[in-house]
């Protein structure tokens, strides 16, 4: 139960002995073949663990800057009248002092760039690159007995191309014109014509050049992490043995590499649009006082390239948090992970299904009412499967001895919140409530509860739960509970309300709302929202500090399995160099979830089946 | 600047605060052994779950007490549609459907984590799968969500259908600019005109219509979309420059407007703005006053209004995008109709940019044919002489001669097939002038204005015996010759019934 396995150390490291897999590795000078120097070893490192870090970390930078961005955007919404000139030293310009009053603002202009960069940052950077690009990289290999990925190369590239299009973006930030300011789906014509914004010249060009290298980052990415599940595998790993993380992981990497390149075509034609003046998405424009060439041209067309992406992409988003949910519960639960096969199930039926809902965003577009059924349909069925799901971890936790701690916690949160913003999901999905609902505060509510919340839960679950492996110490517990009371009662306290703004028909992506009787109401709730989101805030830097304090400062890990985890990178050195295991490579016996099984706490995945001793079918 | 510094301040120590606090209980932990501080940890934790789980939930249900008045169809945010009344129902059958799974679930989530901490000498049960379970979890999913799926796409399927050519109903159009709604209604031949993006003027021809179609010559743009209580109307949306979205959330109403493709949303009012206004007086949240600050203002449901909002990014000033609707009896919407006047004749008509200058449209010439008869029977009804003198309001010469503009034919032309009409009638046509110039030439003027008309109608085929013509000159002004108006009232052509 303890932080510290009772059982003896050498266990796991005879078993590998006498059972691994002999690939010669230890021929190699020094046990690194890769003869790292400094350079090689921490920047362009291609060890799997390296690039994991270095996604994490760029991932905490960017997710910095993008709640950052949402808590000076909610100062607005929250405190609309309130003088902002305070924070003219950072913003410049785009806090417009009044020269009779002194009271500075807002640019509206400003406001719709720190919206737009809050969506694509915390989507892509953070949610993509950030989690499954962190926890893929650490876990695929290590989880599966593989020395590195499959193309380690291809690997490096993957983070610095994410690193070259972090850069493009972040340099955007400090354009004259400002960043991209059309929301982070970018629907022409507004993102393609920079008459109809200041952010959709210069602003938009980068944003696309940006994403478009991240495309290439998460193509490289996935090609490797499906590359590395299909062959890398060690011996008596089949599939069924895979810890859910891994499953999580593949098919998020399947899901990425089918819809991403669709992203990325819908951008070479906006491209065209932009600066070929050909009209795929633009026709019959008149503006800025002069009506424009393009006839012929479709916005709807770009809608549905963006989609075919957008919507898989909240499962790319979603399914690494699923799975580290799984796989942490499980552990801290010491108890089997309920219905692993159904759960495996429900993430292929959702990966499926994640290709026929797309247009479920588009309902009120001026889509043809007709198709609009069809996508009614396949996106009510995703209930069916995120419903198993949660069913699954609820039982999971049902006569189990839980160990609670930060990783333990967050996995409940995470519950909690997939729970809560996937409900209303079955409202917006049924196109007539959508009719009301679309792009109210009803939507903000449930995909930052659902996608946006409980990502990050996953994430911290994750965080938390595996600081040991990449870094030799513990995060200090008691912060990340703090951490996690702040977190969870923040976030309801948020994003809760939304839902009556929603319902009252408030309209997302306003920059104030007195303008309108009808949504003007509510000055006292959005104070209330943006007060909590400050509060939030504090306590993810908490989280930050914790973070770094604990690198260099944290307790110790002095046992190579600190959690008694059954999965086989705890059966690495608690520092383990390039290449994962000093010696042979473990084989697997046996499934990953065998806790608390004939009174023992865990099984490690290394150790035989007994004789007589069932394989649960696996 | 110095609060800034006390706030950063503040963190600082709340930071360092904190993390001393989870120093100490690092070093407590080994003191006290890790299993211990585990155990008592696990028993802690469990606790705020269960504490955090009651407060959620009970904080659930009171919001939804406390906000009633927002949710739809509970209180004051009633529908004002026809079909509003199924989305409110469709949606509150969802909240029925998926309420008891978010309580249930939330209770046994909190309740295990509570029932389920870890203790000491306690071990976890090994249950791997349960498929009976399983099977029955994924079946009761799978036939609410069939459910659900029947009754939204029956109302869905209701809500989008468009109207059939031949229904009585009324088609407005409207057109999302940055960042402004414009407005286009038919018009009395009840027919939206033809519009091209390349047409548009901005202050000549805002929308861009084709003057050459006759449809659009009555259209009218008002400033608020008014609509009659309980007849379907037909919203042509469309855009100009990026996308908008029109969004009536009284209405439950909501469809983007696409530049390049209009789309459409037929839709019926159930309540006039008034009627909706005495349905919120009953809520107390709308007896406070409209202004918070002055609390002599009109309470807040005497100013309500339906309002369009825009509902799909359009540019930095999206969150203005603003237009009052007001739903009226039919009788109201009638006489709001009779006041509005077409922009062709408004602001287009007989400007330099207008397609038809120095033509008359045939709704003009049907216009002044009901004029003359009107004024025609006036006169013929009238007893005194001089009641029975008619003017010419649309015969004008060239200036300073007596030859006819090429459009008076017109008027002459109604005279003419009245006289034929009448064969007893007889007229005298006079010419008159203001007293500018040489009182002479004016009566030569007069005179030979009056002749240019008597020339015109005897060349119609009105005969020399049935009229006379005479000039006045300056004698026998109508108004004033002091002002501009005045003059301009005393220059005229007019003709005078003799008999009938």
């Amino acid at each position: 139960m303890a932080n510290v396995t009772t059982i003896a150390n050498d266990q796991d490291e005879k078993l590998i002995q006498e059972l691994g897999f002999d690939d010669h590795f230890h021929e190699h000078e020094h046990a690194d073949k890769y003869k790292s120097n400094f350079i090689m070893k921490y920047i362009f490192s291609m060890d799997h663990k390296i690039i994991a870090r270095q996604f994490l970390i760029t991932g905490m930078f960017w997710a910095l800057i993008g709640a950052s961005m949402s808590i000076i955007f909610r100062l607005q919404l929250g405190f609309p009248e309130e003088n902002m000139s305070w924070i003219k030293p950072l913003l410049g310009k785009w806090i417009e002092i009044n020269p009779d009053t002194g009271i500075g603002t807002l640019a509206p202009e400003f406001y719709y760039a720190l919206v737009t960069m809050h969506g694509t940052i915390i989507v892509f950077f953070v949610l993509t690159a950030g989690l499954s690009g962190t926890f893929s990289n650490l876990l695929i290999p290590l989880q599966l007995g593989a020395r590195d990925m499959a193309s380690p190369f291809l690997n490096m590239l993957s983070y610095w191309f994410f690193f070259l299009s972090s850069v493009i973006m972040f340099y955007s930030l400090f354009l004259s014109t400002g960043p991209f300011a059309g929301g982070w789906v970018a629907y022409p014509p507004l993102s393609a014509l920079p008459q109809a914004s200041d952010g959709s010249g210069t602003g938009m060009t980068l944003w696309l050049l940006s994403l478009v290298f991240f495309v290439v980052s998460v193509a490289l990415g996935g090609v490797n992490y499906v590359t590395t599940v299909l062959n890398l595998r060690t011996k008596g790993m089949n599939m069924w043995r895979m810890p859910l993380t891994v499953w999580a992981f593949f098919i998020t990497a399947i899901i990425a590499l089918l819809s991403f390149p669709v992203l990325v075509s819908g951008f070479l034609l906006l491209m065209a649009d932009r600066s070929l003046e050909t009209s795929f998405y633009l026709s019959e424009i008149f503006i800025g006082g002069q009506a424009l060439d393009h006839v012929g041209g479709s916005p709807i067309l770009f809608q549905h390239l963006f989609w075919f992406l957008g919507h898989p992409e909240v499962y790319i988003i979603i399914l690494p948090a699923m799975g580290l949910t799984s796989e942490v519960l499980s552990v801290h639960c010491r108890k089997p992970i309920f219905g692993y096969k159904a759960m495996v199930y429900s993430m292929l039926a959702i990966g499926f299904l994640s290709f026929l809902v797309w247009a479920h965003h588009m309902f009120m577009s001026g889509l043809n009412p007709f198709i609009s059924n069809f996508f009614v349909v396949f996106t009510l069925i995703i209930a069916v499967p995120s419903a198993i799901k949660v069913f699954n971890w609820i039982s999971t936790m049902y006569k189990a001895n839980i160990r609670f701690n930060a990783p333990s916690m967050f996995a409940i949160g995470f519950v909690s919140m997939f729970i809560s913003g996937g409900l209303t999901g079955i409202f917006l999905g049924n196109s007539a409530i959508d009719i009301q609902m679309h792009d109210t505060y009803f939507v903000v509510a449930h995909f930052h509860i659902v996608m946006g919340v409980a990502a990050f839960f996953g994430m911290f679950a994750g965080i938390y739960h595996w600081f040991p492996k990449m870094f030799g110490r513990f995060m200090n517990d008691t912060i990340g509970k703090i951490h996690f009371w702040g977190t969870m009662i923040g976030a309801y306290c948020i994003f809760w309300p939304m839902h009556y703004l929603g319902m009252a028909g408030v309209p997302r992506r306003y920059y104030r709302f007195d303008n309108f009787d009808t949504f003007s109401q509510f000055a006292d709730m959005n104070m209330f929202i943006t007060i909590a989101a400050i509060i939030t805030f504090g306590f993810q830097l908490l989280f930050v500090i914790n973070f770094f304090h604990s690198i260099w400062k944290g307790k110790k890990v002095t046992s190579k399995n600190p959690w008694g985890a059954n999965t086989i990178e705890w059966t690495t050195p608690i520092k383990a160099g390039h290449g994962n295991w000093p010696g042979k490579l473990p084989t697997v016996q046996r499934w990953a979830y065998d806790y608390g099984k004939d009174g023992r706490e865990f099984i490690s995945q290394v150790e035989p089946l007994k004789e007589g001793e069932s394989d649960q079918g696996h | 600047m110095s609060t800034g510094l006390i706030i950063i301040g503040c963190i600082i120590l709340i930071a360092i605060v904190v993390v001393q606090i989870g120093k100490v209980t690092e070093l407590a932990a080994k003191i006290r052994g890790e299993e211990a501080v585990q155990y008592a940890n696990n028993r802690r934790a469990g606790i705020l779950f269960l504490i955090f789980g009651i407060v959620f939930l009970v904080g659930c249900f009171w919001s939804m007490w406390h906000y009633a008045p927002y949710m739809l169809g509970y209180g004051p945010h009633e529908a004002a549609s026809e079909h509003g009344g199924s989305l409110d129902s469709l949606f509150n059958q969802t909240m029925w459907c998926t309420y008891p799974v978010f309580v249930l679930t939330h209770i046994a989530l909190f309740w295990f984590a509570y029932k389920y901490q870890g203790k000491k000498g306690k071990t976890a049960s090994f249950i791997s799968h349960d498929n009976k379970l399983e099977v029955i979890w994924t079946a009761i999913p799978a036939v609410v969500m069939c459910f659900l799926v029947v009754q939204g796409l029956v109302a869905w399927n209701d809500v989008m259908a468009d109207v059939n050519p031949d229904d009585d109903i009324t088609e407005i159009e409207v057109i999302g600019q940055q960042f402004l709604w414009h407005l286009r209604y038919p018009g009395p031949d009840g027919k939206l005109g033809a519009r091209d993006f390349k047409k548009i003027v901005p202050g000549q021809n805002p929308l861009g219509q084709d003057w050459m179609d006759e449809n659009n010559l009555d259209d009218f743009h008002p400033s608020d979309i008014v609509l009659p209580v309980g007849k379907p109307v037909r919203v042509r949306i469309t855009a100009m420059d990026v996308l908008h979205s029109f969004f009536l959330p009284h209405f439950r109403v909501k469809m983007d407007a696409v530049p390049g493709m209009p789309t459409y949303f037929v839709f019926t009012p159930t309540k006039t703005t008034e009627e909706y206004r005495q349905m919120l007086k009953k809520y107390p949240e709308y007896q406070v006053p409209s202004d918070p600050s002055d609390p002599k203002s009109p309470p807040l449901w005497k100013t309500f209004e339906y309002e369009l909002a825009c509902a799909e990014l359009c540019g930095k000033g999206h969150f203005s995008m603003k237009k009052l609707v007001k739903i009226v009896s039919e009788d109201e919407y009638k006489a709001w109709l009779a006041e509005q006047n077409s922009y062709y004749m408004g602001n287009v008509r007989g400007k330099d940019y207008d397609p038809h200058k120095g033509e008359l449209l045939g709704m003009e010439i049907k216009q002044r044919r009901q004029e003359f008869d009107s004024a025609i029977k006036k006169a013929l009804a009238a007893e005194v002489p001089a009641e029975k003198v008619i003017r010419f309001n649309y015969v004008t010469f060239q200036t300073g001669s007596a030859k006819l503009t090429p459009l008076s034919h017109y008027e002459l032309d109604n005279l003419v097939s009245v006289m034929k009409a009448k064969p007893n009638m007889t007229i005298e046509v006079a010419g008159h002038t203001d007293n500018t110039g040489n009182t002479d030439s004016n009566q030569t003027l007069s005179q030979a204005r009056a002749q240019a008309v008597y020339d015109y109608l005897l060349a119609h085929g009105i005969a020399a015996d049935r009229m006379t013509s005479k000039g006045y000159g300056e004698t026998k002004p109508v108004a004033s010759n002091d002002t501009a108006e005045g003059r301009q009232n005393n220059r005229r052509t007019e003709f005078q019934i003799l008999t009938q």
